[in-house]
């Protein structure tokens, strides 16, 4: 099918028609579901509330998803000229007002603006620039073969990625050591940045389950509310320490990645993600009732706080003992204890990471990849599938138990409804979008997913509907997520001998 | 005593009644071939014979122990390996990490010394060795699946249809690997075969199947010159 390059392409003729239709369906699909969530706002007006109306903006959305569209077809057909001028003047039109608008904000530029939100604006404008970058590369690669080029492209990147991961690694964790040191580290930030880092760790938590062993689990978040409980209830009856408190946390959490493994050892795909899933919001309704032991719906508050090796960050220790502050002889600051919470899921992440890499190459862990692959295969070749699982399934659960710790003692308060199948569902996204197995893939879909949103809290609710557009978008663009690429866990003669390993 | 004694094996999928009473032995050392018609049940009993399905009735004996009962992996660990049809390589894992993973049941002591081995049978193994498995030829997959099962360093290797789809001079290649490796390494082969010309050449013994059970047996030699066999098996091939 596809022209080699160098020869002239006959382009086959467009549907006019077709394409019209194509268009509009978009439009129409858009102006329905803008027309209930743009098209009435609710305003507080003294003495209530009061609905405004916002037709104007619901007609400007499906005009964009129309022209939008329009243009994805051209540029698929292999038409980019209309799409790059188009995209250039508009690109231009927008930014020359948006600009000016910031330099001259009392010239109320905005009056011409589509969009009544500056930030939906400067998207629309990036698109726009997006599509005419798109335009100029059809039009400099003329052929069928332009999304295999693509995806060739990515592919390369992501294996390029992965192999100076040697380099890139040890570098991105200098600047995250270094980072609440820069001057930029506010606290607004650093908060940000333990939120990311949680995330990342949950991640690569349940990479080992669904990116290595391939088991998609949906109830992940029921593992962190293990951890989260069992240090909490741990910390607040026994009157223990985090750093007690934490590996019992982690087994606590095993143990119920084990007992989740068992009744879905036989299930697969879709049957395993409902089972999982169901899973997660029982052991939720199971926080929620269960008021003697958990406090049900009040959650548990006064959880202590870590401390660093016994040093407590309190400003007045209690007579006779010394707190941090106190102990190296530093001025009391509040920042100390968020500094020593970024190192403490930098260092717990630190740890999912480095038994994530060490244990894909042992026949655990090798093990666990070969079942993603072939189940069937897997048994002929004498794995034993059910224990595979279930250490898939324990060892996941069990960084999901350090991560609840973490979060816990974090927050000095839980309740279930920390808990909900909104995290599974994030956590899961975080992973699906990385690049599945990918564990750089992870940390950046992470930085994405979780840090970039804190950025754009002017687009409140929105900020949801553009997380989603995100996922669709990278799902259609790169279905294998962002940075997928598996490197080998084996190379031999260049590199010598394998290191001997021991024996399932 | 046999190395691989079958006996009144009955299996079913759900209702469907596959095997109905099969009687098989393999002597050790031996080259055995199974031929007949597609849906006969052939694959179905190599599968059997690895423990999945499970045999409803009748007993597996291999080396004069049960292992009717026992599940697939264990029976994988006393030493049958099998080339399941289909292939059934992992397509994401290259061909060194798929042989990797056949290795996972023995002492990876051995690992480097049958990796050489494998890719002094098929050279080309060894050129592709850093390649995805799915990326593969089909004729190179084949060659893997083999491959893999050797990595076991099984005593009886069970092959389903190894030359399904390849080239004739391909097919000439694989037979021929699998004589070196019965002579070489005396390992005892089960062979699944629709290539019934080359195949009953190859054996010491063979046996025809038809609708899940054993209707003839006899040597190599023996079936090649049964003319009800050459009418139904190998009329228009090589005949
Ligand atoms: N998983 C299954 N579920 C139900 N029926 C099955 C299943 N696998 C095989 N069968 C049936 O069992 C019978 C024997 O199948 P089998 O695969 O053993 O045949 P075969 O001799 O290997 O054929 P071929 O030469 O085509 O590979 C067939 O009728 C088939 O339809
Ligand atoms: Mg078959």
């Amino acid at each position: 099918m596809a022209p080699p390059s160098g020869t002239t392409t006959i382009l086959p003729p467009l549907d006019r028609r077709a394409v019209l239709k194509e268009s509009a369906y978009i439009a129409i699909f858009v102006f329905a579901l803008a027309f209930g969530l743009v098209g009435f706002k609710t305003e507080d007006v003294p003495g209530g509330l009061e609905i405004v109306t916002r037709f104007g903006q619901v007609f400007v959305a499906a005009l964009v998803a129309f022209v939008g569209r329009l243009g994805m077809i051209l540029l698929r057909e292999q038409r980019p000229v209309p799409v790059l001028w188009g995209s250039a003047a508009f690109a231009a039109v927008m930014l020359a007002l948006l600009i000016g608008n910031l330099a001259a904000p009392a010239a109320d530029l905005t009056r011409y603006l589509p969009f009544g939100s500056v930030v939906i604006n400067w998207l629309v404008t990036l698109l726009a620039v997006v599509f005419f970058g798109r335009a100029v590369w059809v039009l400099r690669h003329r052929s069928r073969a332009v999304t295999a080029g693509r995806e060739a492209v990515m592919d390369r990147v992501a294996a390029r990625v992965q192999r100076s991961a040697r380099v890139i690694g040890p570098l991105l964790l200098g600047i995250a050591i270094v980072f609440p040191f820069l001057p930029v580290a506010d606290r607004w930030l650093l908060d940000i940045a333990i939120l990311v880092a949680t995330y990342i760790m949950l991640g690569w938590g349940l990479n080992i389950v669904v990116g290595l062993a391939g088991l998609l689990d949906l109830g992940y978040v029921a593992f962190y509310a293990v951890g989260a409980y069992s240090y909490a209830l741990l910390a607040t009856y026994f009157d223990l320490g985090f750093w007690v408190c934490l590996p019992f946390a982690g087994i606590m959490a095993a143990f119920a990645g084990i007992l989740l493994g068992f009744p879905v050892l036989r299930l697969r795909g879709d049957y395993l993600a409902i089972v999982t899933l169901g899973f997660g919001e029982m052991i939720r309704v199971i926080l929620l009732n269960w008021y003697k032991f958990t406090k049900g719906p009040d959650g548990i508050s006064g959880i202590p706080r870590p401390s660093f090796f016994g040093l407590p960050f309190t400003r007045n220790p209690p007579d006779g003992s010394e707190s941090f502050h106190s102990f190296f002889g530093l001025e009391y600051s509040p920042l100390d204890r968020i500094i020593f919470l970024y190192y403490l899921i930098i260092a717990l992440a630190l740890v999912t990471n480095f038994f994530t890499l060490r244990i894909r190459k042992l026949p655990v862990g090798r093990a666990w990849e070969a079942l993603r692959e072939d189940e069937t295969a897997c048994r002929s070749i004498g794995i034993n599938p059910r224990n595979t699982k279930l250490t898939a399934f324990a060892i996941g659960a069990m960084f999901g138990g350090f991560g609840g710790s973490f979060f816990a003692t974090r927050q000095g308060f839980i309740s279930p409804e920390s808990f909900t199948f909104i995290e599974s569902a994030i956590i899961l996204a975080v992973v699906v979008l990385g690049g599945m197995g990918s564990q750089i893939g992870v940390a950046f879909a992470a930085v994405i997913l979780i840090g970039l949103p804190e950025f754009f809290r002017e687009l409140q609710q929105y900020r949801m509907l553009a997380f989603g557009a995100a996922m669709v978008m990278i799902m259609v663009w790169r279905p294998r997520g962002l940075l997928a690429h598996r490197e080998p866990t084996i190379r031999l003669f260049p590199q010598g001998p394998p290191v001997k390993e021991p024996k399932t | 005593m046999s190395m691989l004694t079958v006996s009144g094996v009955h299996t079913f999928y759900g209702r469907i009644e596959a095997l109905r009473g099969v009687d098989v032995t393999v002597e050790e050392g031996e080259i055995v071939t199974l031929i007949g018609a597609n849906g006969a049940g052939k694959s179905t009993l190599l599968m059997t014979i690895c423990g999945n399905p499970r045999a409803a009735a009748g007993r597996i004996a291999f080396d004069g122990r049960e292992i009717t009962s026992l599940p697939t992996h264990n029976i994988v660990r006393r030493g049958i390996a099998q080339s399941p049809e289909g292939r059934r390589i992992f397509p994401f894992m290259t061909v060194l990490e798929n042989l990797q993973m056949g290795a996972s049941v023995v002492d990876p002591a051995h690992f480097q010394e049958d990796v050489d081995r494998v890719f002094t049978l098929y050279p080309i193994l060894k050129e592709r060795r850093h390649q995805r498995g799915g990326t593969l030829s089909g004729g190179e997959q084949q060659m893997l699946a083999i491959g893999r099962a050797l990595m076991s360093r099984p005593r009886l290797l069970l092959l389903d249809e190894p030359s399904l789809g390849l080239a004739p001079l391909l097919v000439k290649q694989i037979f021929s690997v699998i004589a070196d490796i019965n002579k070489t390494q005396k390992m005892t082969v089960f062979l699944v075969e629709q290539n019934a010309y080359h195949a009953l050449r190859l054996a010491h013994r063979g046996y025809v199947m038809a609708n899940g059970q054993i209707v003839l047996s006899g040597t190599g030699q023996e079936l090649l010159a049964n003319p009800e066999i050459r009418a139904a098996y190998l009329e228009g091939g090589h005949g």
